[in-house]
């Protein structure tokens, strides 16, 4: 018998019963709830008389339609605040676990997951929103899921799903100094494609992965979706584990021992099988921008736009076409001649501590190009924010021309009042670089928090090697 | 759910790879708390030329004829034919609740990227999977025939042209046995719950941090 993956193990440990079919009903350990994809699921709660199986593994955060400013005069979109008091109407019926604005432990739902502990290895996390795929940095099992089927693990504490298949990404080697986790996992993105991991559980593995943070893990794990693949994962190590312990939700005590041997496990078995290998050179890989209006539009920044003309395939190359009339480039164009309006630093991909240290230490002593209309900062959470303050990463940041703002997922997908003007170009350090994501019209570049600050300085793309 | 078995319609015509679901509902929307009136803002980045806005009277917006949805011949159509990778990027399943509300019922492509193939099926519309080459096929009959029509037949899982050509599909047996009978699946996992129960106690006595799992003193 071969060994199992550590896919296979999270799996078998949440099989409850399994259909004719091979359709399971898995097992959920952690449901994180938000504002926007949790309404209708509760109001269809409440139609059918149901009740939540488990409240005790719910917790509640706003994060999506949150103002990053002004938050003493509270939400003044009034689309907002009914979904906003809805969340909250929610929470106190149902007596669910909630970190409203006002409280320091608020911030973007896959920040504060692994902040509070109530993140752990061996679990399975679910939330109405694909990049809960981050979770999977602590060896969990997380996946995104629709608003019908928040309803389900609500009502039911399970999740109808059938297996997925295992696929190993594995980036070999160290990376180079002023390459990140973002560039890593751009590269890969790149290399396998948006749907390269459709219908998988991408596990990423090799030296560049393990010398990781777990930050810089949450980071690689966070776009796994934008390779297809709904679950990403990091095996459990000492990184992982010295993450978690102390934190708020983490075991304590005996728990905490016996949680401990058991995450042990957590990693694929060395005769493992998996059904789809991909090997990166660790080595090769330098600080990627992306240029188009999908994130396997990709490039690294020492290079330039490429050209339709040399895609092969004719949807393909309509495709590149259409992304380079959207952005305004021309085939060709060397990456560093693209002129930028709007830098923005935040999201569920880079806004944790260690990415605000990293552009921090970039903008130190410099000064955001005169072009620029708005640099901003939105730390990932109150917690996040309120320790940059105390290092004085705010000072820093202010003191270039940035902005410091409160915490939510402000221009990531500018639901509140964060966003691009049509035409805007924005280096941004979020995860989608779709047709209009930051707003009508806008443009926008994917790139690390460093190559977003050395950006925001320069006022077009540079190699923050070079700095 | 609406419950789906065979249908006869017009099809329209999506000729780009990777249609997100920022593109098939943009962010403003989602501010809704509702699950249906999302019809008149499919699309709505592409289908119009002015900026829209939640509670807006869409019917009064000018509207971008280039936009196949906005081709008097595809009106009434009621299965999308796409390229690969349908539906990629966000979670959100009120770009489902869109195509339903808008009057999708089907929509054939290459491949769909899984959140979102999973969410058509919890709502009434069913996502079919053909051959790339087939559907370039289906493609070019579409723009060549004004009216062009596809029989969908989701118990004998094919797909019929209007000349009598047919294209055998597969779907899951659990997911197909749901759609054909409108099941809700919330209901049916129910009538499990002493299995769900009996795992929760043989996992509480070897995972006992999993349970009671709200923040510890």
């Amino acid at each position: 018998m071969t060994g199992k993956t550590l896919y296979d193990k999270l799996w078998d440990a949440h099989v409850v019963r399994r259909e004719e079919d091979g359709t399971a009903l898995l097992y959920i350990d952690r449901h994180l709830v938000h504002e926007v994809t949790s309404p209708q699921a509760f109001e269809g709660l409440r139609l059918a008389g149901r009740k939540p199986w488990r409240t005790d593994t719910v917790v509640a955060v706003p994060d999506h339609n949150v103002p990053t400013r002004d938050r003493d005069q509270g939400v003044t979109d009034p689309v907002a605040r009914t979904q906003l008091e809805t969340l909250q109407e929610n929470v106190n019926t149902f007596g669910i676990t909630f970190f409203p604005m006002s409280d320091v432990r608020q911030g973007i739902v896959h920040v504060i997951g692994p902040e509070q502990g109530a993140t752990l290895p061996g679990m399975t996390v679910v939330c109405g929103d694909s990049h809960t795929s981050t979770h999977g940095a602590f060896g969990a099992l997380s996946m995104g899921i629709g608003t019908s089927e928040v309803e389900h693990v609500l009502a039911t504490q399970c999740l109808l799903q059938k297996k997925m298949k295992n696929m190993r990404v594995s980036v070999d080697g160290p990376v180079g100094p002023g390459v990140t986790a973002k560039d890593i996992v751009l590269a890969i993105i790149g290399r396998i494609g948006t749907a390269g991991g459709t219908g998988c559980a991408i596990e990423f593995a090799g030296e560049a992965i393990r010398d990781l943070s777990m930050e810089g893990r949450m980071t690689v794990c966070n776009m796994a979706i934008e390779a297809g693949a709904r679950a990403g994962m990091v095996a459990v190590d000492d990184t992982t584990i010295d993450y978690v312990k102390d934190r708020p939700f983490a075991p304590k005590g005996e728990d905490w021992e016996r949680a401990v041997a058991a995450w042990r496990e957590l990693h694929s078995d060395a005769d493992a099988v998996f059904d789809h290998e991909v090997h990166i050179d660790a080595a090769d890989i330098v600080p990627q921008v992306t240029w188009g209006t999908s994130p396997e539009m990709v490039v690294p920044v020492t290079d330039r736009v490429p050209d339709p003309a040399a895609a092969g395939d004719p949807v393909k190359a309509r495709g590149m076409e259409r992304a380079l009339e959207y952005m305004g480039l021309q085939a060709g164009m060397p990456v560093t001649d693209i002129r930028l309006d709007k830098v923005f630093i935040g999201s569920c991909t880079n806004a944790r501590l260690e990415d605000l240290r990293a552009a921090a230490r970039v903008v130190e002593g410099r000064r955001v190009a005169e072009h620029i209309k708005l640099a901003m900062v939105v730390p990932g959470s109150g917690l996040v924010k309120q320790q940059a303050e105390r290092e004085g990463l705010d000072r820093i940041f202010r003191e270039a021309g940035f902005e410091w703002r409160d915490p939510g997922c402000s221009m990531c997908l500018a639901m509140n009042a964060d966003r691009l003007e049509p035409g805007e170009r924005c280096a941004s350090t979020s995860n989608r670089n779709f047709e209009g994501r930051q707003g009508l019209g806008g443009r926008t570049h994917l790139v690390s928090p460093a190559m977003a600050a050395a950006a925001a300085v320069a006022g077009h793309f540079v190699d923050v090697r070079a700095l | 759910m609406e419950k789906f078995d065979k249908l006869t319609a017009v099809v329209m015509p999506l000729d780009r790879s990777n249609v997100d679901t920022d593109a098939i509902i943009p962010k403003q929307y989602l501010k809704s708390v509702k699950r249906t009136g999302f019809g008149p803002t499919l699309f709505d980045d592409w289908r119009y030329l002015d900026p829209g806005e939640p509670g807006m009277d869409h019917s009064q917006r000018r509207v971008n004829p280039d936009f196949v949805l906005n081709d008097p011949r595809y009106q009434g159509a009621r299965i999308l034919l796409a390229r690969k990778n349908f539906g990629c990027g966000s979670s959100r399943e009120h770009a489902v609740w869109a195509l339903t509300d808008y009057g999708f019922r089907v929509v054939i492509a290459p491949s769909f990227a899984d959140i979102f193939f999973g969410n058509s099926f919890k709502n009434g519309l069913l996502p079919v999977v053909l051959d790339e080459a087939i559907i370039d096929r289906l493609f070019e009959a579409v723009q060549a025939h004004p009216g062009y029509t596809l029989t969908v037949d989701l118990e004998d899982q094919v797909i019929t042209t209007p000349s009598g050509e047919s294209f055998p599909f597969e779907v899951e047996p659990f997911r197909r046995h749901c759609l054909l009978n409108g099941l809700d699946d919330i209901g049916l996992t129910l009538q499990h719950a002493d299995e769900i129960r009996a795992y929760e106690s043989r996992r509480r006595a070897e995972a006992p941090w999993l349970f009671d799992a709200g923040p510890r003193a």
